[in-house]
């Protein structure tokens, strides 16, 4: 009895606090100073018609490195934590065949699923997206494949060596930003090309596709991960 | 009748997914329920802050036809707390995906996810 009290007490304290600092304020009616620099210096200091692609890789890119380093680091503890776990002695998992239907579908809509996501990573400066979204879409097609296919291991080697190789290939194009250009992960160190076309933005699409695999690859890995365990230990 | 803002409803639906989080984290027993809870309460935050980027009648921060390049200023909502919002989802998904992999272990451990049994650190 005590308990619901306090736990009613407490939902009421977080409602109270929060329609109390957002619920009753009416929307802006203008764009506030930072806002407004993005907006109006954006188009011609980084050249992305997409303004968020625009702050997140240039303005703010090495939030954005430290970002992808949390991943990493959230992808490696997993692996470390459920290997542990992982005697010598492989029993041959069980598993229970899926679906005809299921496994003729992912291998129609798996190469479908692919595509989507390197186009929404290409595309980040144009569209809605960039490389966090296109790698979970992409990670997403590996998630059905599993599916389909429960008994199938998926290369672990082949995965660390796309997602070093890409880390390691944004931090060397925001180093070479400081050689070149003015200052780490400068985007200005390809051409800008026209506004709004696909060769513009100077080198955001190129650390978009490197954040897209290196994401998609790091997703794949926890899944791959959970989903091993999943079959050997239980 | 007067229009409601796109902003109140997204805040208002924001503040209930945090409610409903919350009470999911307080209340229930299952370990499983408690991290849907979390992201609840995580996706809860995510729209508030989006909600509380709009600004009234603009539209979407980017520069394609829809938009006059010239005064992009004045026809923009803000892009900053949507390049916020993204960082948070990744956070999140990373503190989900730890969270999983620690119950997968917990289940191991002793065969159930119930919080209950977990009592080793309890006097």
């Amino acid at each position: 009895m005590l308990k619901k009290v306090f736990v009613l007490a407490v939902l009421a304290v977080f409602a109270l606090l929060l329609f109390r600092s957002f619920g009753w304020t009416d929307a802006g009616t203008e764009l506030n100073e930072v806002a407004t620099r993005y907006a109006e210096d954006g188009p011609q200091e980084v050249g992305a018609a997409n303004l968020v692609t625009a702050v997140i890789v240039t303005y703010r890119g090495l939030d954005t490195l430290g970002e992808v380093t949390i991943l990493f680091l959230t992808a490696s503890i997993i692996g470390f934590f459920l290997a542990t776990g992982r005697k010598g002695e492989h029993v041959p998992p069980t598993v229970r065949n899926t679906s005809e239907i299921l496994q003729t579908a992912s291998r129609v809509i798996t190469p479908v699923i692919f595509l989507i996501g390197i186009y929404v990573f290409i595309n980040g400066h144009l569209t809605p997206g960039g490389g966090f979204q296109g790698g979970a879409i992409v990670a997403s097609g590996l998630v059905l494949m599993l599916l389909a296919n429960p008994g199938r291991k998926v290369s672990h080697s082949l995965i660390s060596a796309v997602e070093s190789i890409s880390g390691i290939s944004f931090v060397l194009l925001g180093i070479l930003g400081i050689i070149l250009a003015s200052g780490f992960l400068d985007n200005s160190i390809l051409g800008y090309g026209r506004f709004g076309t696909l060769f513009s933005a100077g080198a955001i699409p190129v650390i978009y596709i490197f954040v897209g695999l290196k994401v998609g690859s790091e997703l794949s890995g926890i899944v791959s991960n959970l989903q091993q365990t999943t079959k050997e230990d239980i | 009748m007067e229009q409601i803002d796109l902003s109140h409803i997204a805040i208002t639906a924001g503040i209930l997914l945090i409610l409903t989080g919350l009470w999911a984290i307080l209340t229930q027993k299952n370990i499983l329920k408690m991290i849907i809870g979390f992201s609840l309460f995580d996706t809860g935050i995510h729209i508030i802050m989006v909600g509380v980027g709009y600004v009234k009648g603009k539209t979407a921060p980017i520069l394609d036809e829809a938009v006059n390049l010239e005064r992009a200023a004045r026809e923009v909502v803000d892009p900053l707390p949507q390049a916020m919002v993204l960082t948070a989802i990744v956070i999140g998904l990373g503190i989900t995906a730890l969270m999983l992999a620690y119950a997968l272990r917990l289940y191991q451990k002793k065969n159930t996810l119930d919080v209950k049994k977990f009592n080793d650190l309890k006097w």
